[in-house]
């Protein structure tokens, strides 16, 4: 029992960082119809580049926000300079366009920082404490309750204030939005930027603790793939239920299924998420809150 | 029939269009040289069949043919003298000029105060919340059903929250895309009302239609439009009292068969008159 509530944790904290990057595929998505594969490389970026700040004595946090900041403009500028390019064009060709982007961070972060690994430097490490028993990391909990705060001030944005209801507006009715003045450059640059700051957030919790960065960092970021399909494409809520799904799934399969049947080999928890996906879209193929009338681009 | 409102004074027009000239995807001709002008405080119809370019001629004024790959080859809009061919949407809205297009195009899946919301984007914070009560005022029962759905909302409510998202951005100029389209005859009143009231507000109004008994009954100045052309206008008064536009818009003829275009209608008049 003791173990189930260690593994639940640790997939929780898992959960929240695929949630985060869920979102940010989501946010993307609704606002340009896009699947953003650049993603992964946004997020090894980030992880990086706190890193970097923190190794020149910047204090963590501090470096954290400065990485944001960094990868937010990364993110408007791939919004600007390239995607601005491919308006009216396939649909397709953007999401290739994005993957191409992909292999492009990743070789920018190589090319900088080669392929050791390298320790983030945040406050948590190695630490545990133990409540009845059940040891728990420091940084786990750190993890979630930070992603806890970002989705929360989110998905406050997106509810309460003007900007946040004009980019719903936007993904609900862009012509509508635009006759009332709301422009789809604003909230595509918004969304791209957005994406960025989430990448942030999610690469520094991927990196902390005792596993460190390295070019693999986008790997595990674009696992939130399939629960961002499970979750659904066009929904926030979907993203964060998808991510939490997700986590604790592949957390609970490494657990349970790999010491319990070794033939399927040891790294059956990576395959899970995809395979849960595929279940659930041959039921559910907009996703478990995704609309069921996914627009064509 | 109810009394009109007095006809406004001559002045410099708010909305004026000329010789306007619009082509979707490089080679389909809709609109061919239009011109019609919307006074200061004036209500204005525009009448005309299905695909005479009504709404191309709105899209046209509102930027938004860019959306569509329509262009504007030809001819001027200026609302108050400022020209606005070219001008990108938001600016537009900016300007002073809103619009309901067709079919409401509520967001639906956000609530009543979030669409008029969206109405007062282009407006400081303060301004915005100004608007939003005062058309809360106006619309009694959208306060009510703040928080409701909009897509949960009668026909009659959801062209309320239309037209309250568009006047949300205080707008000198109001174009109306066949607000009356879909709902029921009582709705159609309702609507017809909020028209005038929206006028009496000081709000000049440009009203797309095809139900020009309404349209007819609320504007001051009626245009009618037909392959991309204005083929007459006038006094709204005249235009109902004019037999082809009775005969085409007016009378019973609404069904498929009977729907010929005005230019049919005047041919087989002028027919009759001489068989007579």
């Amino acid at each position: 029992m003791t173990d189930f509530a260690q593994f639940l944790i640790a997939g929780l904290s898992l959960g929240a960082v695929y949630a985060l990057i869920c979102l940010a595929f989501v946010v993307v998505y609704r606002a340009s119809l896009v699947i953003n594969f650049s993603l992964g490389g946004m997020v090894v970026l980030g992880a990086y580049l706190a890193y970097q700040f923190v190794a020149w004595r910047v204090p963590f946090f501090l470096a954290v926000l400065l990485a944001s900041l960094v990868v937010a403009l990364v993110g408007l500028a791939i919004e600007r300079l390239v995607l601005r390019r491919m308006v009216g064009q396939p649909v397709f060709a953007v999401i290739l366009i994005t993957l191409g982007l992909l292999y492009v961070l990743e070789q920018v972060c190589t090319t900088f920082w080669g392929y050791d690994l390298r320790m983030l430097g945040d406050p948590w490490g190695l630490r545990t404490f133990a409540v009845a028993g059940v040891t728990i990391k420091v940084v786990d909990l750190w993890t979630i309750a930070a992603s806890a705060v970002a989705l929360g001030l989110l998905f406050f944005v997106f509810r309460r204030t003007t900007i946040g209801i004009a980019m719903r507006a936007a993904a609900s009715d862009p012509e509508a939005a635009l006759a009332h003045g709301v422009s789809p450059r604003t909230i595509q640059g918004l969304a791209w930027a957005l994406a960025g700051v989430l990448a942030v957030i999610a690469g520094v919790f991927i990196g902390s603790g005792s596993r460190g960065v390295d070019l693999s960092v986008s790997a595990v970021a674009l696992r939130a793939f399939p629960a961002t399909i499970l979750g659904g494409l066009d929904s926030t809520e979907g993203a964060v239920a998808g991510g939490l799904i997700v986590g604790v799934v592949e957390v609970m399969s490494a657990a349970y299924i790999t010491p319990n049947a070794p033939s399927l080999g040891s790294n059956i928890h990576v395959v899970i998420p995809y395979l849960l996906m595929i279940a659930v879209m041959l039921v559910r193929p907009y996703g478990l809150f995704g609309t069921a009338e996914v627009r064509r681009a | 029939m109810t009394a009109l409102p007095p006809a406004p004074e001559p002045a410099a027009p708010l909305l004026s269009v000329r010789n306007l000239e619009v082509v979707y995807s490089d080679v389909i001709l809709v609109l061919r040289g239009v011109s019609l002008s919307v006074p200061a405080r004036g209500i204005v119809a525009l009448l005309g069949a299905n695909g005479a370019g009504k709404t191309t001629l709105l899209r046209a004024i509102t930027g938004l043919l860019p959306l569509h790959r329509g262009r504007i080859t030809k001819g001027q809009v200026d609302v108050e003298g400022t020209a606005i061919v070219g001008a990108p949407a938001p600016a537009i809205v900016r300007h002073g000029v809103a619009q309901v297009m067709e079919g409401r195009r509520l967001f639906v899946e956000l609530t009543v105060e979030e669409n008029l919301r969206v109405g007062g984007f282009t407006r400081p914070a303060t301004a915005a919340s100004e608007s939003l009560e005062r058309v809360y005022a106006m619309f009694p029962r959208l306060a009510e059903r703040r928080k409701a759905i909009a897509g949960y909302l009668s026909g009659g409510e959801q062209q309320m929250v239309a037209i309250g998202r568009a006047l949300m951005s205080a707008p000198r100029l109001l174009l109306l895309d066949e607000p009356s389209l879909g709902l029921a005859p009582k709705i159609v009143e309702q609507v017809r009302e909020i028209i005038e009231q929206v006028h009496a507000q000081g709000t000049s109004v440009l009203l797309v239609e095809q139900n020009a008994v309404m349209a007819l009954a609320v504007a001051h100045y009626g245009y009618v439009m037909e392959h991309g052309k204005i083929v007459r206008d006038g006094p709204s008064e005249e235009l109902r009292a004019d037999q082809d536009v009775r005969d085409f818009y007016l009378g019973g003829a609404v069904t498929g068969e009977l729907r010929r275009s005005f230019h049919d209608v005047k041919t087989y008049r002028r027919k009759k008159r001489w068989s007579a």
